[in-house]
């Protein structure tokens, strides 16, 4: 809505960002000098015992060190951001000690998972829509799976498809597609039931066939409900992708990264990661936005 | 209303696509009601006795017959699940529906697994998962008590307190209200549950780490739907408040919150199941030896399948019970509210 083109749309976007920028701004400070203050809180004894063990320190060195430790409690927030920009920097986008590099594979897996999930959620919503049977009988057990920690079952299926020789992107797609399955079709199940009987009644008075019905009114009065399930589901698939990367021995991916991390101690490799993750889920998430944007563009103007 | 020729049932079955909600009571039964009951329990009864025929052992090869007779019930099932799914009268033919769909996914695996003697790492078959589950009851209450009567439960209670008293207190500050809300819409893009291995080295292996993972990813939800639930009494019914002079606390109490609780409830649910797949995934990360998710990483590296599938199906009675029972009490709770009226 925001950010059609025309002028008044326009304005309202810079009022929004008149009205909402300062405040996020003043929280976003507040959260960092919290952060910074913490730090302080948590890293001062490991400071005071390794750091200024043998020497006579005042709150100045007890401050700078609590902030530079090697592996603080509580890495303070430009340590972090040094790490990302070094790994990002220091090493080429192919090395396994560029977090690119780790991104990349989790990125590939959870966009890979999350397409044919989508797909699959699309084509089962299609057929529930359209059969009474698959309605009453497959339907009720999708939406009590929304309930149940799915998750749970992504060890499993690494087993499964590790016995079947399939390795690498195949088993953490698998694991990201049928976290994004099941909102998917849910949505989308809701969506394509969304016309009124006045417009279903009207296709059927044009003597309309069921695939003409679902082409001209169901999908399309069905998009609106869709996008907020796309932006659910990427979310889900990179939790799940990042979750398959756990067991594999810790080769690549943010997951991985996060898991030696913790093997090795190494606070501040650990937060660079999951900031990486944090990014990630946010960039898939604006990127669902926009393609909402772009897609229900022409729907505003009509 | 319907066109001329056109036989009444079928421009009714046009309609029904659109909301199948609103059940015509009016209907009678399917006429064959009885004979589809009949249909579904003798081919329930066929099926048992396949099952416990020697042609399904995993002793005996898979010839032909035994493939006939499979594809015989395997249509048979599906007859008799379109008949159920066709009677529209009552709601009970509904959840029986769905019933049947389970146990005959069941039988089937159970099945196929057993005559073809599929390697138990690959897919155990369902009896030896609920044997395993009999079998192992005392460390898988263990896990349970470890997983979810303590983190998951803590951690749940925690969060979502916190994020409710975090919404009432910057109610009253929209400045504060206007910052915090998008940033806290933006955590759900997050991957909340990549704290785990931070949670655990300052709570330790214990379960106060998963609890301390729980309340992270349990706190934003509760704070964006009771933020939203405030202000979703209308113009009208606080316009009333403020003309029968209530002060900002009388309103709070006897309009904002109470409308606000099919929001706060959402979350509830939502919570519920985010809580149970932050501690087993927490787990995954390191724990002591108990714990959901322990057993299910660990039995998975020791391809012990069956109690993974037992720990599992021990999580998803635990998630859906959860769910049943806030359902249950926002029913109690909420009685009076269009929502929970509309869904009877």
């Amino acid at each position: 809505m925001a950010t059609t083109s025309d002028p008044a749309a326009r304005s309202s976007l810079a009022q929004t960002l008149r009205v909402q920028g300062l405040p996020v701004a003043v929280v976003l400070l507040l959260i960092f000098v919290s952060w910074y203050g913490l730090a302080i809180a948590l890293n001062a004894q490991g400071a005071i015992e390794r750091d200024l063990a043998d020497t006579a320190w005042t709150w100045k060195d007890l401050v700078a060190a609590s902030w530079s430790m090697e592996r603080p409690v509580l890495p303070a927030p430009h340590q972090v951001l040094l790490d990302l920009w070094e790994s990002l920097t220091g090493w080429p986008v192919n090395s396994p000690r560029n977090l690119l590099f780790h991104t990349f594979v989790t990125a590939q897996s959870t966009l890979l998972g999350f397409a044919m999930g989508t797909v699959l959620g699309l084509v089962l919503s299609v057929c529930i829509v359209h059969s009474r049977t698959l309605d009453k009988a497959l339907l009720p057990w999708i939406v009590a799976s929304q309930s149940v920690p799915v998750l749970a079952i992504a060890p499993i299926v690494l087993v499964i498809l590790g016995s079947m020789g399939l390795a690498g992107v195949a088993p953490k797609a698998v694991i990201a597609m049928y976290l994004c399955f099941f909102p998917v079709t849910v949505a989308m199940v809701q969506g394509l039931r969304s016309p009124q009987v006045i417009e279903t009644e009207m296709m059927h008075t044009y003597a309309a066939n069921r695939w003409q019905a679902l082409w001209m009114l169901r999908l399309p009065a069905s998009l609106p409900f869709l996008f907020p399930a796309l932006r659910v589901g990427v979310a889900a698939g990179l939790v799940g992708a990042m979750v398959a990367e756990l067991p594999t021995g810790a080769q690549a991916g943010l997951g991985a990264r996060l898991l030696t991390g913790s093997y090795y101690g190494q606070t501040v490799k650990i937060w660079s990661a999951l900031v990486m993750s944090a990014l990630l889920g946010l960039v898939l998430t604006a990127a669902m936005a926009a393609l909402e944007r772009i897609v229900l563009r022409h729907r505003r103007q009509a | 209303m319907s066109p001329p020729g056109r036989p009444k049932g079928e421009y009714r079955s046009a309609q029904q696509d659109t909301s199948p909600a609103s059940l015509d009571r009016s209907v009678r039964l399917h006429p064959n009601g009885h004979a589809t009951m009949a249909l579904v329990l003798v081919s329930l009864a066929l099926a048992a006795a396949l099952l416990f025929s020697p042609l399904a052992t995993p002793e005996a090869p898979v010839g032909p017959l035994f493939w006939l007779l499979t594809v015989a019930l395997a249509v048979l099932a599906v007859v008799g699940i379109r008949r159920l799914a066709a009677m529209e009268t009552r709601r009970i033919y509904s959840s029986l529906t769905a019933a049947l769909l389970g146990i005959w996914i069941l039988y089937f695996w159970q099945l196929l697994v057993v005559a073809n003697d599929v390697p138990r790492v690959l897919l155990p078959a369902p009896w030896l998962i609920l044997q395993s589950l009999l079998d192992n009851i005392g460390t898988l209450g263990n896990d349970f008590v470890q997983t979810v009567a303590k983190a998951v439960v803590v951690g749940w209670l925690l969060g979502c307190s916190l994020g409710f008293m975090v919404a009432i207190a910057i109610d009253r500050l929209p400045f504060l209200q206007r910052g915090l809300l998008p940033i806290a819409s933006l955590t759900s893009a997050i991957p909340l549950v990549g704290v785990a291995p931070i949670a655990v080295m300052w709570f330790g292996f214990e379960w106060h780490s998963k609890a301390a993972v729980v309340v992270l990813m349990t706190f934003f939800p509760m704070l964006v739907s009771t933020l939203a639930g405030l202000q979703a009494s209308n113009r009208l019914e606080r316009e009333l408040m403020h003309s029968y002079a209530a002060s900002y606390t009388r309103t709070l109490w006897s309009l904002r919150l109470p409308s606000a609780t099919p929001f706060m409830f959402a979350a509830l649910k939502v919570n519920a199941s985010l809580a149970l797949i932050g501690a087993i995934v927490a787990e995954f990360f390191g724990s002591p030896t108990s714990g959901l998710g322990f057993r299910i990483s660990v039995e998975a590296t020791r391809m012990n399948m069956t109690l993974v599938w037992a720990a599992v199906v021990v999580a998803a009675v635990t998630g859906s019970l959860a769910y049943t029972l806030l359902s249950r009490l926002e029913r109690r709770v909420a009685f009076w509210h269009p929502s929970v009226r509309g869904s009877k």
